[in-house]
């Protein structure tokens, strides 16, 4: 049987795996390995549910709920000596389980360490603000909205910051092609020239790998330039070749084709 | 300051909103000192600035995007386009992060010349700085100067690698090149001479009159305000942060390698200045130490450039031509990509800007799953909306300058 692929996923696809692969890991260590990691996981352990928590690649992940997520930042923050937000995003896990996770990856320059406190929210739901506790987050989270669509509360100004403000549907959702979506192939025709200009336009073509031969016709003759879908079957009239504007330059003749000579034989 | 009785302006067919003395000012997206695209909306009181808004996505390509529908190898060259001004430093921290999700070890030799060209990067990126600030504040004299310089290190890496501009120099395992005969003695001349270069540039900066008045005094970020905007680099350690991750979380042979970090608790334009220069020194001294490396690496006879890992990076050309497995396996990671375990890494590196970051979380599939990438561009261009405000707008240009962004990497 073939191996079932989400289809509300359109990223890229594996052309081929061996169905008896069986991807390895990477390694997760238990927190009581690393005594640092171990006496933060138990001070937020104390106050508040932690889903999980592992050491991979050096670095601390704590699953938390997203209902506590300012404030046990809030704690990792004051009481942690996590003094930085490094990064935060979320990872679009929609087709799998219909939820984002969130991720913030907070860095302590006292002990050297790094963290990264993590939680789920659906798909409809929305997150508390912590820009309140770091002001890099007022860029992350807006960062966040304009990707994935996620709501942040209490957010001082949550507006799109990448994309443009009157842009419809969020790039990096799995479901967004990569290409853009019907929307995107109007957006610049509909702003440059205006809706009535979508029959004599066309969509914009958004794919770069994408060579059409017809496009040619017009680039290509320079100096020859018609409308476009004008028939251009050789009956111009020949343009000769000139440099410079009419009349020429001040103490420079402007070249012309027909009133020159052209030597072919050098010995003449 | 205006007095209040001045001639108010009549216009037939106007009338104002407001009463006050606001204005908007749009700054950008294509003014010159903007260092790439961005527009500034200001509002002034006369000519002092009460809020700031910085607008950013101009230059935005969707890099995360595109990492989602690309093979790791593929996605090399496109981390060029982040900080183009360094860009061997981009293809570093991704190299190095996907090298920790596999858990490869770099063999010694590609790992001296990885850090010569990091290095190498570090100083034509400090040195593009220093021209482009030095020229926004009217001192031309030093761009030139600087920019020569610059191009010393520009035909160095061309000599390694053929570009001059977008390196994709480093690979995932390694290098794919070793150094040209002449690289070390050509950079060995080079770093004699830079002493010299930067001093020459202090002469002309250091005690210019309207260089200091442009520069002190002007764009404090206090130790609180950087730390809380993510500020990372230069800026955080021109706060009086003494934070280097080359230093403090080693990576590649930054822990064989003695360099000092400088820190300066001013947070003002000048400290900024100060520390970008004395970085240069400390490059320079980092490049002689890897230069005698990669001396002892021919000597030990340590020839190696990629990592051995079958199952990830496809083997020397030799044993491609050669053998029938190596081409086989070769076939398959070139047409179909490397399959990492599933897990996720989260690597930052010092990157001339700041904390340069990669964010990976793989399924085992041959495509990320999710690359976040964390540029420290992102957060310098954030912090104006805080920092401007107070200043005037000839120190827009001068704070904008010492902030060292670079569009390719804030918008992605």
């Amino acid at each position: 049987m073939r191996a079932y692929t989400p289809k509300d996923d359109v990223q890229a696809k594996a052309y081929y795996t061996d169905r008896f692969y069986v991807s390895p890991q990477v390694a997760k260590q238990d927190v009581s390995s690393d005594e640092v990691f171990a006496a933060d996981l138990e001070a937020i352990k104390a106050k508040f549910e932690v889903l999980e928590a592992y050491i991979q690649v050096e670095q601390m992940v704590v699953y938390i709920n997203a209902k506590d997520n300012v404030d046990v930042i809030k704690l990792v923050k004051e009481e942690l000596d996590y003094t930085q937000l490094s990064e935060m995003s979320a990872i679009d896990w929609i087709a799998k389980s219909g939820q984002f996770e969130i991720f913030y990856q907070m860095l302590s320059m006292g002990k050297r360490k790094r963290i990264r406190i993590k939680c789920f929210i659906g798909k409809d739901e929305a997150i508390n603000s912590v820009e309140k506790l770091f002001r890099s987050a007022d860029w992350s989270e807006r960062e966040m909205y304009d990707m994935f669509g996620i709501e942040v509360n209490n957010h001082p100004f949550l507006k799109r910051i990448l994309m443009p403000y009157d842009w419809e549907g969020y790039p990096l959702l799995k479901t967004y092609p990569l290409e853009g979506d019907e929307f995107a192939a109007w957006y610049e025709v509909d702003k440059i020239y205006g809706k009535e200009a979508r029959d004599i336009i066309g969509p914009e073509i958004r794919d770069t790998a994408r060579v059409d031969r017809y496009d040619s016709e017009r680039f290509g003759r320079l100096g020859h330039e018609v409308p476009k879908g004008t028939k251009i079957t050789g009956n111009e009239p020949k343009t000769p070749l000139a440099y410079q504007e009419e009349g020429g330059v001040f103490m420079i003749d402007r070249f012309d084709e027909e009133k020159s000579v052209i030597i072919t034989d050098r010995n003449r | 300051m205006q007095h209040q009785n001045r001639l108010r302006p009549f216009f037939e067919n106007i009338t104002f909103d407001r009463d006050d003395n606001e204005m908007i000012l749009n700054f950008g997206p294509q003014h010159p000192s903007a260092h790439g695209q961005l527009r500034l909306m200001l509002h002034l009181q006369q000519e002092m600035i009460t809020k700031s808004h910085p607008d950013i996505g101009y230059l935005h390509r969707g890099m995360e995007k595109m990492a989602e529908n690309m093979i790791y190898n593929e996605f090399m060259p496109t981390t060029d386009r982040m900080d183009y001004i360094a860009s061997s430093s981009n293809n570093y921290g991704f190299a190095l992060a996907v090298e920790k999700l596999i858990g490869l070890e770099v063999p010694r030799r590609a790992k001296v010349i990885r850090m010569l060209l990091l290095e190498i990067n570090r100083l034509m990126s400090h040195l593009f700085w220093l021209a482009t600030t030095a020229l926004d504040i009217g001192a031309m004299t030093v761009f030139l100067y600087a920019f020569r310089e610059r191009e010393y290190l520009m035909d160095l890496i061309e000599d390694y690698c053929g570009a001059r501009l977008t390196h994709a120099a480093i690979r995932i395992g390694g290098v794919p090149l070793d150094l040209p005969d002449n690289f070390i003695a050509d950079m060995r001349r080079f770093l004699d001479k830079l002493p010299e270069n930067i001093k020459d540039y202090e002469d002309l900066l250091d005690t210019n009159r309207i260089w200091r008045m442009r520069m002190e005094g002007v764009g404090v970020i206090s130790k609180e305000m950087a730390l809380s905007w993510g500020c990372t680099g230069p800026m955080l350690r021109a706060s009086g942060v003494a934070w280097d991750i080359r230093k403090e979380e080693p990576y590649e042979l930054y822990s064989e390698v003695e360099f000092k970090v400088p820190v300066s608790d001013k947070g003002d334009n000048f400290a900024r200045y100060r520390i970008y220069m004395e970085e240069m020194r400390q490059s320079a001294h980092i490049l002689y130490q890897v230069a005698d490396m990669y001396e002892e690496t021919i000597k030990n006879n340590q020839t190696d450039l990629m990592a051995h890992a079958p199952k990830y990076i496809s083997a020397p050309k030799i044993d491609i031509m050669t053998q029938n497995y190596s081409l086989m396996q070769h076939f398959v990671l070139v047409t179909q990509g490397m399959r990492p375990p599933v897990g996720e890494v989260y690597i930052p590196t010092e990157s001339p800007k700041g904390e340069l970051g990669f964010y990976i979380n793989s399924q085992g599939g041959p495509y990320p799953y999710r690359l976040k990438l964390r540029a420290p561009s992102f957060w310098h261009t954030g912090i104006l909306t805080d920092l401007l405000p107070g200043h005037y707008i000839p120190d827009v240009v001068s704070i904008i300058g010492t902030t060292n962004i670079v569009f390719g990497e804030v918008d992605r």
